[in-house]
């Protein structure tokens, strides 16, 4: 289907202007793309660059041996075998639980809706932490106590291997599927299953040929989400692969770069397989395309009107007892589990009361470590929170409203990051960074983490700057021009503080990830800058599994605090 | 002429948060025949839309029980309601509905698939549907790159491609321009006679609905006004209400005195009105503006002076004072007054009703919303 093209006003005020004088909008174009420059393209190049050329001259025998090696041939297939179950399980379930709480008669909806929202914010990564705890192959506690329960010779649940990693990135990500689907079952039009109910339909028939079909868009879309991000995740199969030696290609890249402590050559072999991983992900990518040709059906017309819910009847209560227990599952056994070992004096003791302690998070308050920890957090967060929004909404501006030549390139520039695994881009930054180029040597510091972070999420402010601009029609601005306002103060007085709800948006989008983000910065963080992510994780590492459950609960607790912020502020707030 | 959809003391009651218990369908009695053109019409919120789901089977009801064809679809008595795909109508909808994902072939040619129609009877009739739409040619076309005019006739051929005995059309006009809504009007009278099918058409467009039906019934918060038929409801409007949404009307209240009627507030100068053994001490008068008359002082009527004077495209309209209220006349242009200038107006065909009040205090609570 075709999608109708933004027909905006093309000959702006502001190209009028641009023809005049050198002013703000070509400064401002011009800042646009010697920053994507810096933050975008030269680490991608770099990681080309260093894959098949060493020291300036054409070296592919590195490349070939990395590829060919038998080790990360397997990692690949654990990398597709996983995103593919992953995607495939996760839309299901998201659709199925949409479809339930979006056309059926299921009781306690917003509710529902709200709490099925709380795996979307739960860092992934924590989730397999608790999994682990509960199901490992060798310790597990409930494996164990399943285990004496019914005296079996050995562990009825192994987590460490490919269907566990698969479980758990299901349990985080089919919320991608779910929202999507969820808002446009609620969008759309009522009468277009009313009148396949008139032409004869059972309410099954409709279900398969009219609601699904016209959803499929949102689904596809949810999906692709879903398949992009477990390819570049590295949080849960590092988790819960490595005890079993279970590698896919993020881990991979981790564990080569790790193991040469940082050498240039792993880094180099890092960059091999960063290609080959992008490689994955563009075949990925098309593939999706190829099964779920993507578009938008015009499926929100006419009067809202109340839509005809679908009867349960009898199968309303375990339907809803279902729901239920999924949330339970997902949600509450692994925070239980985390919270409760980070009472635990030492790993592996029984959870009784008296093995219990508060010493962990004394530990956790009082250690330089952690300190650091949260502190790095915030300040890279906030700081690409804020440099982002601002910088997302320059090139939001630029693309939109000044239109200049190469506006295409921009685009996709800053959507480039969007597609490539956060793996891929840390080795790109490194280097970049590292001293190879002017002599800039920002490794070991958090600086490093900042520029990669930038890199990563300028696209998500830029969305939503997009989003806001186009809705700000060039009327607006130019009623202000002909009110004798020139187009520098037009800029200022109408235009940002339209937008302004839509950067605030964007940087909670920003922050909010980048709090307990992993996977970047697990391969960036110097001995005094570790991110909260890594720092969880390199304690459990270490085998100090009460303490990471420890900073992960102070860790969760932060998240839910700024999460009940950032709601309050959303709910409020004014604008186009 | 049998009766071919039957409401029974048909009751739907919601319960919302913000209103409280509403009664959105008050006790609705009437009978629609073979081959009859119907509409409902009323403002929104009076109820038309509700029947017609309930009808069509999207609603359950809470009191009474509908007829379709001789077999009873829904009945609170029986705890009965059939499905509506097994009710066996067509319908139309405002908002068109047709499937963005399916050609114009496929959108037709699904009622049939759903029934198992065989292959070649399938392109056969839908086919002819196509032919009696005018949409010959754009069998492969999808709904998106067609006009609004087009997408109703998908609407309009998927509804006919089961030969259905009754019709349901809601506010299926409402959607398209002026000009093509008087052709599609006509385009659907035409398909009528063809396939002799029952409609039931739900407006809140009065010219619409005159054009169209053979009968209408009128509505209001929930209740039904009248049922008649067109020229009926125009002469003879059972009230205040029916009488508004009929046509252009202009009201004023009188009070009654020793067999003559004054503009109320004012009893120096009475109406030019004959009034009934039975009028009560305060009524309102409803006429219509382009039947009342003016002529110059002295001739009879009512003695009162222009105020207000506005051309319209085809008629002269003139506002005078009737004591301290305005009534509306409108002329064929060659009358001329000037603004200010005296006059005497003439009541023509008056209607009689009583001064109401209660009608208007609910729909004031539902207006809240």
């Amino acid at each position: 289907m075709k999608r109708k093209p933004y027909t905006g006003v093309s000959a702006d005020l502001a190209a009028v202007d641009g023809r005049k004088r050198l002013n703000w909008d070509k400064l401002m174009t011009g800042i646009c793309f010697v920053l994507l420059l810096i933050i975008v393209v030269i680490p991608i190049v770099m990681i080309i660059y260093n894959a098949f050329f060493n020291e300036g001259k054409p070296e592919v025998e590195m490349f070939v041996q990395q590829v060919t090696e038998k080790k990360n041939l397997e990692a690949m297939w654990n990398t597709l075998q996983i995103a593919v179950f992953a995607t495939i399980l996760g839309t299901i379930m998201g659709v199925f639980y949409a479809w339930l709480l979006g056309c059926s008669d299921i009781p306690a909806k917003g509710l529902m809706r709200a709490l099925f929202n709380i795996p979307y914010m739960f860092p992934p990564f924590l989730g397999a932490m608790a999994w682990d705890m509960m199901f490992n192959g060798r310790s597990g506690y409930i494996n164990k106590l399943l285990k004496d329960i019914f005296h079996l010779s050995s562990m009825p649940i192994n987590i460490n291997s490919i269907w566990g990693i698969v479980f758990v990135e299901v349990s985080y990500y089919f919320p991608f599927v779910f929202m999507q689907v969820v808002s446009a079952l609620e969008r759309m039009d009522p009468t277009l299953e009313e009148s396949a109910r008139i032409a004869g339909a059972k309410q099954r028939q409709v279900i398969w040929k009219i609601t699904l079909p016209l959803v499929k868009p949102a689904i596809s879309a949810g999906a692709l989400l879903i398949l992009t991000t477990s390819l570049a995740h590295f949080g849960v199969p590092s988790i819960l692969g490595y005890a079993k030696g279970i590698y896919t290609l993020p881990t991979r890249i981790y564990a080569v770069i790790y193991n040469s402590g940082g050498s240039f050559d792993g880094i180099r072999q890092g960059a091999a397989l960063s290609v080959m991983l992008v490689v994955v992900v563009a075949a990925a990518l098309i593939l999706q395309n190829r099964i779920l040709s993507s578009g938008s059906y015009d499926i929100i017309k006419g009067k809202s009107m109340r839509p005809t819910l679908i009867k349960l009847r009898g199968a309303k209560i375990p339907l809803l007892l279902l729901a239920i227990l999924t949330l339970v599952l997902i949600v509450i056994v692994p925070l239980v589990m985390i919270v409760l070992i980070s009472f635990l004096k030492a790993y592996g003791l029984p959870l009784a009361f008296k093995n219990f302690t508060l010493a962990q998070y004394q530990k956790v308050f009082t250690a330089n470590g952690t300190i650091a920890a949260i502190r790095n957090s915030l300040f890279v967060s906030i700081a690409a929170g804020i440099i982002c929004m601002f910088l997302g909404t320059l090139v939001a501006y630029v693309v939109q409203k000044i239109k200049p030549k190469g506006k295409g390139a921009l685009e996709v520039i800053s959507m480039l990051p969007y597609a490539i695994p956060g793996t891929v881009l840390s080795i790109g930054v490194i280097l970049a960074w590292s001293g190879r180029i002017a002599g800039i040597n920002l490794y070991n510091t958090i600086w490093i983490i900042l520029v990669a972070y930038l890199a990563r999420y300028l696209s998500f402010s830029m969305k939503t700057s997009s989003a806001a601009l186009l809705q700000v029609h060039s009327s607006l601005e130019e009623a202000s021009r002909v009110c004798g306002a020139s187009h520098t103060e037009s800029l200022a007085d109408i235009t940002l503080p339209l937008i302004r709800p839509a950067m605030v948006s964007g940087f909670f989008l920003i922050f909010l990830p980048a709090m307990r983000e992993v996977t970047t910065s697990i391969l960036l963080y110097g001995p005094y800058t570790r991110t909260l992510g890594v720092q969880i994780y390199s304690l459990r590492d270490a085998g100090m599994i009460p303490q990471a459950a420890a900073l992960a609960t102070v860790a969760i607790g932060i998240i839910i605090v700024l999460n009940t912020i950032v709601t309050k502020i959303t709910k409020d707030r004014k604008g186009v | 002429m049998a009766d071919q959809i039957v409401l029974r003391n048909v009751t739907k009651r919601f319960t919302t948060k913000t209103l409280g218990d509403i009664v959105a369908v008050d006790n609705f009695n009437l009978s629609v025949h073979e081959g009859e053109c119907f509409s409902f019409l009323g403002p929104s919120g009076c109820g038309k839309s509700t029947t017609l789901r309930m009808i069509a089977g999207f609603e359950d009801l809470t009191e009474g029980e509908i007829e379709l064809c001789g077999r009873l679809v829904s009945s609170s008595k029986k705890n009965l309601y059939v499905q509506p795909e097994d009710r066996g109508l067509g319908m139309v909808f405002q908002a068109f509905a047709v499937w963005p994902h399916m050609n114009v072939f496929e959108n037709v040619a699904f009622p049939l698939r759903i029934q198992k129609v065989n292959k070649t009877d399938i392109t056969r009739r839908v086919n002819e549907a196509l032919h009696h739409t005018s949409l010959t040619g754009l069998e492969n076309v999808y709904p998106s790159d067609l006009s609004g005019g087009q997408q109703q006739r998908i609407a309009l051929a998927r509804a006919i491609v089961t030969n259905p005995k009754v019709m349901l059309l809601d506010e299926p006009l409402s959607n398209l321009d002026p000009k093509l809504r008087e052709t599609m009007r006509f385009e659907i009278k035409a398909l009528q006679r063809k396939f002799n099918f029952t409609i039931i058409f739900v407006t809140h467009d009065q010219s619409e609905a005159m054009a169209i039906s053979d009968r209408m019934m009128v509505c209001d918060m929930g209740k039904i006004m009248q049922i008649d038929t067109p020229e009926n409801l125009y002469n003879k409007p059972c009230n205040r209400f029916v009488h508004n949404i009929l046509g252009e009307s202009t009201f004023i209240n009188v009070v009654t005195k020793d067999g003559k009627a004054y503009p109320k507030g004012h009893t120096e100068q009475a109406l030019d009105l004959t009034v009934s053994a039975d009028a009560a001490d305060e009524m309102v008068v409803a006429t219509r503006p382009n039947e009342n008359a003016l002529t110059g002082p002295g001739e009879g009527g009512f003695h009162t002076h222009i105020e207000k004077r506005i051309f319209l495209t085809d008629r002269t309209e003139y506002l005078v004072p009737v004591g301290d209220q305005l009534l509306k006349v409108q002329t064929p242009h060659r009358v001329t007054f000037s603004e200010g200038e005296e006059c005497a107006v003439h009541l023509v065909e008056p209607m009689w009703y009583p001064a109401a009040a209660a009608a208007d205090k609910e729909r004031a609570r539902r207006q809240l919303v």
